[in-house]
């Protein structure tokens, strides 16, 4: 009915182009982003915001940065833990040694550090694949997360070893600390969302994108088409990090506050992360939020059926949380191996149709 | 002789001793990734669950009782008898472990046929993550005991041949011995099923070419079923000599990870690849935190082996033992 290219005329290349080419689909993007700036920051309250809001925020983006790089380049990770903590503690150190700088500049310069780290550890992708690579980058994870806790300069020498964010403002309101307003929190990382969000989306549309989808399609013969292989592996490693840094900053500064490395960004994050782009659906924006949501709305959602609805102990709860999570990745992967995104293509698909299929 | 050689040379030996304790979970990954192609992630978690339910049968518990008890307000703990002997529980475990080989069969791999590597070792991550919820509603996640009567604590014979070698006396763990010989054993055991049986030989065909045993009028099912089986009963004993030795908790599983960088040295595809594997990431790390490992903070076995395993597949990308990668287009 209302969901139609018929009639929706491109008179231009830019209109031909354009990222949302249906105008129901155009429509919704505003209407979500303008709710989420303009209402969401209003009625949020504390509970909500920081079991839900924001870490769904956080862990969109460390699954678009993974997304990049698994479903858009191939190349799996399991380092995504090390390398949030590259963020988490470049964070730290810029916010302790240059305490004028803004946050918008801190959490961006420590996703290019991340970058940089990601790029070492890329390079070894270049000999190995596949399986082998995955396990490489297990040394990433442990590495990373070792050298955080064994070299004092990381948390300045801090006798806990723990690193805590210290206050910092953003146009005089407490961004980061303990005074820091869930509302001021919640649009900093929203304005981190909709930036790389935007970025990853125009990224992959473009050149490097599909240079990225050669190489996870069959890096051999996209080598012999004219691919870069070195580049095109190096920038999705580079630019994942990228994302996955600014996460695990965010992670730090805004959410959690207070980190002890192996706890935060321990093998968990990197397999919980993975988890969201499988079940939301590898190579596909949309399906990094979408992963994401789900694995942040599933632990609230058992914990409210199951133990105050149903009155069970909680650690029993949480071993079911397992066996669902498990079980849930299977059925995607017999089901729909493109999950969640895939879902909403076809319905969007029969939308389209819809009511007259044939 | 100098102190510090006689103390390597301890070192030495009981990382080839750990060594073998990561050979024996690398093992069963290799049975299933030479078998079906499926890089099994759920290895650990399977050594974890087999370790689990041997304690559970061993002290008669009742399975699910947390949950039975929760749902239905009942307090049903053990069964009417109190324990089990050891061997029977094992035999037990075994068909467990038989069982869920092909549950795991029927109700995953059955429908991931000839679909990516990669997804399929996704569905495996998916598949550790299940079991090792379902180990904790089925048991309880305490930490248990594990007791099946296997000798523990120092070898006083080879503490004092090397005190009157040395004028010091080597410590060298009775488990660990026992370890490696169940580990030759397991291995020959092995190896003679594949090369002798008919069993064994439907295995090795399905191995080199699934399509081409399907000609021939192999079972594919049937292989992979056995093959799970014997990945379980692999788990089984290494899960026995890792729970004796540090206890059945949830780190156990996590030993999984430790036999990866064993396979990438080894190999994926290769059975004495491992071994070798093992005894080198043993060996290596345990040498490398007592030389170098002081002086850069400690603790370094958390990340030694990767790094290793990392820098030597630049040079040798299929590992020692690894068939030759060869791709085309």
């Amino acid at each position: 009915m209302f969901y139609r290219e018929a009639g929706d005329f491109k008179t231009s290349y830019a209109e031909d182009n354009q990222t949302f080419p249906i105008k129901f689909d155009r429509y919704r993007y505003y209407v979500v982003l303008a709710v989420a700036v303009l209402i969401v920051p209003f009625v949020i309250n504390d509970y909500w915001a920081n079991s839900l809001l924001i870490p769904f925020l956080i862990y969109a983006i460390a699954a678009i940065g993974l997304n990049i790089l698994v479903g858009y380049c191939g190349q799996v990770s399991l380092g995504t833990g090390g390398f949030m903590a590259v963020g988490a503690y470049s964070t730290y150190k810029l916010m302790t040694a240059f305490p004028w700088m803004d946050m918008v500049s801190v959490t961006l310069l420590s996703g290019l550090i991340t970058a940089l780290v990601g790029v070492l550890f890329g390079l070894p992708s270049l000999r190995i694949k596949g399986f082998y690579l995955a396990v490489a980058t297990l040394a990433a994870q442990f590495f990373l997360v070792w050298l955080f806790n064994r070299v004092p300069w990381f948390y300045n020498y801090s006798a806990s070893g723990q690193i805590n964010a210290p206050e910092r403002t953003m146009f005089g309101m407490a961004v980061t600390g303990p005074n820091a307003e869930v509302w001021v929190k919640y649009l900093f990382c929203l304005f981190f969302v909709v930036l790389l969000a935007w970025l990853a989306r125009n990224l992959t549309r473009g050149s490097i994108g599909r240079q990225w989808m050669a190489i996870r399609d069959m890096d051999i013969a996209a080598e012999i088409i004219g691919v870069n292989p070195l580049r095109a592996k190096l920038t999705a490693f580079a630019i994942s990090s990228f994302f996955v840094g600014v996460a695990g900053a965010l992670l730090f500064s805004v959410y959690l506050g207070a980190v002890e490395v192996g706890e935060a960004y321990g093998i968990n994050k990197s397999f919980l992360v993975l988890f969201m782009i499988i079940i939301g659906g590898l190579g596909s924006i949309f399906g990094a939020f979408a992963g994401a949501a789900f694995m942040m709305l599933l632990p609230v959602f058992l914990k409210i059926v199951g133990v105050d609805m149903m009155g069970w102990p909680a650690d029993i709860v949480a071993h079911f949380q397992l066996v669902i999570v498990g079980a849930l990745i299977i059925f995607f992967l017999v089901v729909e191996p493109h999950g969640l995104a895939q879902l909403w293509r076809l319905a969007k698909e029969k939308l389209r149709l819809w009511p007259f299929p044939y | 002789m100098p102190d510090q050689f006689i103390f390597a040379m301890e070192v030495t030996l009981n990382g080839l001793m750990t060594g073998v304790m990561y050979a024996l979970v690398a093992l069963g990954f290799v049975l299933i990734y030479k078998a079906s192609g499926i890089f099994n992630y759920s290895q650990g978690v399977l050594a974890l669950f087999a370790a689990m339910t041997l304690v559970g049968i061993q002290e008669g518990r009742v399975p699910f009782s947390h949950l039975i008890n929760a749902i239905f307000g009942t307090e049903v703990h053990h069964m009417p008898w109190n324990s089990v002997p050891g061997f029977l529980a094992i035999l037990l475990t075994v068909v467990v472990m038989i069982a869920l080989a092909w549950a795991i069969q029927r109700f995953v791999f059955s429908h991931l046929v000839g679909q990516e590597p990669i997804i399929l070792f996704m569905a495996t991550i998916g598949l550790a993550y299940f079991l090792e919820g379902t180990a904790d509603l089925m048991w309880g996640s305490e930490i248990r005991t594990l007791d099946v009567g296997l000798p523990q604590g120092i070898n006083t014979a080879i503490d004092e041949t090397t005190y009157g070698w040395f004028g010091y006396g080597f410590f060298i763990d009775n488990l660990d011995i026992v370890a490696t010989l169940v580990a030759a054993v397991l291995v020959a055991a092995l190896v003679a099923f594949a090369q002798y049986t008919k069993q064994g030989r439907a295995m090795r065909a399905v191995a080199d070419d699934h399509q081409a045993a399907l000609s021939v009028g192999v079972s594919l099912n049937f292989v992979w079923i056995l093959v799970w089986s014997l990945a379980g009963i692999v788990a089984l004993v290494a899960g026995i000599m890792w729970g004796s030795k540090s206890g059945v908790q949830f780190s156990l599983s996590l030993i999984a990870l430790k036999a990866l960088p064993v396979l990438m040295l080894g190999g994926f595809t290769s059975i004495p690849g491992a071994i070798v594997g093992g005894l080198i990431i043993g060996v290596g790390e345990a040498l490398f935190e007592f030389l170098v490992g002081p002086m850069i903070g400690g603790a370094t076995q958390n990340w030694f082996a990767y790094v290793l395993a990392l820098l030597f597949l630049v040079f040798r990308p299929q590992g020692l033992f690894g068939e030759k990668i060869i791709e085309r287009v």
